[in-house]
């Protein structure tokens, strides 16, 4: 709130696009620099093989073509798995269904928090403290162990370990969100509707959540990174695509006992989901970044919030 | 007194002379301030005057050899006893802050740590910029205080800021800047916040202070009142330019620029019920400025002449009177008698009242803030609550609109009463109450734009089809003197005056037969206020509304109430028509408020050419 008597600069025009598309203008902006680049090129190279792998594999994924573990050759750049199938064709068939997977429970991980935590903040009192406390049990989990205590429960079913996955993300996501909304529930603007006796719901439907889209964005990006290696790595302890089916995971898994005779089997699929994630990493890190700054910068142009100063020169 | 007096008396060297300085866009030749000249005698305050954007902060920061991110110096000089700050190096400059000039910020909280205790933190400004000729203990932390009228006690030195009000936050700020005997003192706004008693103390403090030791202090402000107060000289700065310059009487008593004047006709008037009088439109921003003289759009006195080429800052008859005028030695043409407000009609019949309040106390937390409050507002009448930060006024306000629901005590609308909080209200009385926020900077969701945010109660409250919605959202835009092409801007698009209108327009669109409004015009400049009272008084004619204007500002209250209610410490010191409390107040409390406004009448002298 103002104090009385203070006569509020109106920020200059050049900020007005900026906040109002203001996760767009972050993401563009988190593009631009150097962490953005990388991190954005890493993920798309490994995206494209897996979108584009299944058309372009030389051979069928299930085939058997050579001999097991047998090295590099002509027909099979990447030599053979453990049942002498093709390892490159394997590769590039086996990406797809774990990226998808990865984005379903990463949307529904941050659907599912978002809603928690915004309506934990917004509707405080015993909606907060049950939603909160909630939180703090499944936290108790690490994620993994909480994924595989549902799998081996119900089993390993596909939709299930989505849910299983999101499920688990969504107490950070809600943590975080929750802080955030804190913020915002509080604001004049939030205040005046509420008068209006709006229902709670349209409340944070139509005046919370559009200012939320920043940190949402922060945290899918972040989410996804950790989808990707908890959906992996269930894969590779057998909770994912039944055998026969191309998988990185399960292919870690499956050709590691050849290792010494066609590393290739193992060490492609490990590299492409190192590669993914470091790139999902960085390019949220690189988002994170910018949408900190934006928030600086917002700031800086409020002298409310004082005068941020720099010395000539 | 008798330093004081000697230095009255004897014409003190220049101290600070500031001398065509530029301020640009970094790395392009925009301007932000351009020919910006003056000088400051030792003990002299210099009063820098403007709306906001008008770049006087931006000038102030340039004494300090600052500037904002993005801006760079692009030319001039500000020397200081000689030296130029302007061409000093980074370390230079070090040196000379704090030990040579200094800064007391708007805000007192930060230029005080949070973390250390008061007394530590002077300890630490004395020894880092030692003067051999000043002994740095206890006794001279003491002194510090004591200039500032702060009673040093072992328990006060051991206080963190927090733990102080924030006069005192702002007394300790300006120990701190006297410190060091300082040449040069820039002051932003210091007193903004404070209540009127307090100001009138910290005003009286610096003035005493700046002619005991012979520091030259700029004050920025936006209140001419205030400026009225303490400057010997001032400058108003319009679009980046100082436009007139003069000793403190010449300007308020023959200010020669059409928007000096302007600017004195929007300051209300605690003595007199006057229309008050703004500025329409905005200063041009850096970069779009017009070619002939900047004010030109806003100027009543605009001839073809003005918009040929920028007006020259000349001097007038006594020499140190300089305006930026191609008007300025002509006599005053328009008309510029103040027009009084016609007396309004003597509330109705008080029994009938809008909204009753009776026995109302309220609490936060366990905090008690309001005390058994008793008012009425009658239909078509306008309530105005008045007291000082802290008094409870704000809270008043919103347990009657539901925005604060821990409360006991009868608040009843049109004889039925209202539930505690807005969620247990009727839609009907929700709609019959609207509230006009204090800060149009928050109130408005900066991501919809002002046709969705207008249209929003509209939609909640009403059956109309979109089409007939749309009508009636352009309908009340322009009720609040604004165009159609707003309806596709967002909040920050917008200046302070025309949030302010569109946070209005939310309001009435669903035609409220009460209006609370909440210091709508503490967060906008003078001259702004004046248009949203004007706007205000106009809508609450024509609408027959009952109104509930809170605000600090008794001066404002003459101008749009006809009963006004001074709270303070959560209870009802007075109440009664506003002639008669203003005129002939009866507790001691309205009387101190009214003596501790600052006044335009106690720096006029000459007859008030502009009025
Ligand atoms: S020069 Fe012309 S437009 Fe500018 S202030 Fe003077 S009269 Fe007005």
């Amino acid at each position: 709130m103002a104090v009385p008597g203070t006569p509020i600069d109106a920020p200059p025009p050049g900020i007005a696009r900026l906040r109002r598309h203001e996760w767009l203008s972050v993401l563009s902006r988190a593009v631009r620099t150097r962490r953005g680049t990388v991190g954005l090129s890493l993920m798309a190279l490994v995206v494209a093989i897996a979108v584009v792998g299944p058309f372009i594999a030389p051979n069928s994924p299930t085939e058997f073509v050579t001999a097991p573990f047998s090295g590099p050759a002509p027909g099979t750049p990447l030599g053979g798995d453990a049942l002498g199938r093709d390892v490159l064709s394997r590769v590039l068939a086996g990406g797809w269904l774990i990226l998808l997977m990865a984005a379903a429970a990463t949307l529904f991980g941050v659907g599912a928090g978002a809603a928690a935590g915004i309506s934990a903040a917004y509707l405080r009192g015993w909606a907060d403290a049950l939603i909160m406390r909630s939180v703090d049990v499944v936290l108790a989990f690490p994620s993994l162990v909480f994924a595989l205590l549902l799998v081996s429960i119900i089993g390993p079913k596909l939709w299930l370990i989505v849910l299983a996955v999101g499920f688990s993300h969504a107490p950070q996501v809600a943590r975080v969100l929750r802080s955030s909304t804190l913020d915002i529930s509080e604001r004049d603007f939030v205040k005046a509707v509420e008068l209006q006796g709006v229902k709670p719901r349209l409340i944070m439907a139509r005046e919370i959540l559009p200012s939320l889209i920043t940190p949402l964005t922060v945290e899918a990006g972040l989410r996804l990174t950790y989808s990707i290696i908890i959906v992996a790595g269930l894969s590779f302890l057998g909770f994912g695509q039944p055998p026969p089916a191309p998988n990185w995971g399960l292919m870690i898994n499956e050709n590691r006992i050849g290792l010494q005779l066609n590393p290739w089997g193992v060490v492609v699929p490990a590299a492409l989901i190192a590669v993914l994630t470091i790139g999902t990493n960085t390019f949220s890190d690189a988002v994170a970044r910018v949408a900190l700054g934006v928030g600086r910068q917002a700031e800086e142009i409020t002298p409310l919030e004082g005068h941020v100063l720099v010395a000539p020169r | 007194m008798m330093v004081g007096a000697a230095h009255a008396l004897r014409p003190q060297p220049a101290r600070l002379v500031v001398e065509n300085l530029r301020i640009v866009v970094a790395g392009t030749s925009t301007d932000v301030v351009d020919e910006v000249s003056f000088t400051v005698r030792a003990g002299e305050v210099l009063g820098l005057v403007g709306e906001s954007g008008s770049g006087k902060t931006t000038v102030a920061l340039a004494l300090l050899g600052y500037h904002r991110r993005g801006l760079a110096v692009g030319g001039g000089r500000v020397m200081l006893d000689g030296s130029d700050l302007l061409a000093m190096s980074a370390e230079e400059l070090q040196g000379v802050r704090g030990a040579m000039v200094s800064y007391v910020p708007q805000d007192p909280g930060s230029a005080l740590n949070p973390a250390l205790p008061v007394g530590l933190q002077l300890g630490e400004i004395l020894g880092a910029h030692q003067d051999p000729g000043v002994s740095r203990d206890a006794d001279r932390v003491t002194e510090v205080l004591a200039e500032a009228q702060l009673d040093a006690t072992r328990e006060f030195l051991r206080r963190y800021p927090h733990q102080l009000s924030g006069g005192q936050q702002q007394r300790v700020a300006i120990a701190m800047a006297f410190a060091c005997r300082p040449r040069l003192i820039v002051l932003d706004e210091p007193t903004t916040g404070l209540d009127v008693t307090t100001q009138r103390h910290v005003l009286e403090t610096i003035r005493s202070l700046c002619r005991s030791y012979g520091v030259a202090a700029v004050y920025v402000s936006h209140d001419l009142a205030v400026i009225g107060q303490l400057a010997q000289q001032v400058a108003v700065m319009y679009a980046g330019r100082v436009v007139e310059l003069g000793p403190t009487e010449t300007i308020f008593g023959a200010p020669a620029h059409p928007y000096t004047r302007a600017l004195l006709r929007a300051v209300p008037s605690p003595e007199r019920s006057e229309v008050l009088e703004g500025i329409e439109g905005q200063a041009p921003r850096p970069g779009r400025r017009p070619t002939g003289c900047f004010f030109a759009p806003r100027c009543p006195d605009v001839l073809p002449i003005c918009r040929e080429s920028p007006p020259p800052f000349v001097p007038l008859l006594a020499g140190a009177h300089l305006v930026r005028c191609v008007r300025a030695e002509e006599p005053v043409t328009r008309s510029v008698i103040a027009r009084t407000v016609p007396a309004s009609d003597p509330p109705t019949s008080l029994s009938s009242g809008t909204l009753e309040v009776r026995d109302l106390s309220a609490r936060y937390g366990p905090a008690p803030v309001l005390y058994e409050i008793d008012l009425r507002v009658g239909p078509e009448q306008c309530v105005a609550i008045v007291g000082e930060s802290g008094s409870g006024k704000t809270t008043l306000a919103r347990c009657v609109v539901g925005l604060h629901d821990n409360w006991t005590g009868n608040v009843d609308f049109c004889g039925e009463p209202l539930a505690c909080g807005a969620r247990r209200r009727t839609k009907g009385s929700l709609q019959r109450i609207q509230y006009v926020f204090q800060n149009p900077y928050t109130s408005l969701n900066p991501r919809k734009t002002v046709g969705q945010i207008i249209d929003q109660p509209l939609e909640h409250f009403s059956h109309f089809s979109p089409i007939e919605r749309e009508r009636r959202v352009v309908a009340e835009l322009e009720d609040v003197s604004l165009s159609s092409d707003f309806l596709g801007r967002y909040p920050d698009q917008l200046s302070g005056g025309e949030r302010q209108r569109v946070a209005l327009a939310r309001a009435l669109v669903v035609e409220p037969e009460l209006l609370v409004c909440d210091e709508v015009t503490s967060a906008l400049d003078v001259s702004v206020q004046a248009i949203i009272v004007e706007l205000l008084r106009r809508l609450q004619r024509e609408r027959n509304l009952a109104m509930l204007f809170i605000t600090h500002n008794l001066a404002l209250v003459r101008s749009i109430a006809q009963t006004v209610v001074v709270l303070s410490a959560g209870k009802v010191v007075e109440q009664g028509p506003v002639e008669e409390v203003l005129e002939r107040p009866r507790e001691t409390y309205t009387i101190r408020l009214l003596e501790d406004i600052p006044k335009l009448a106690e720096t006029r002298t000459n007859g008030g050419r502009w009025r």
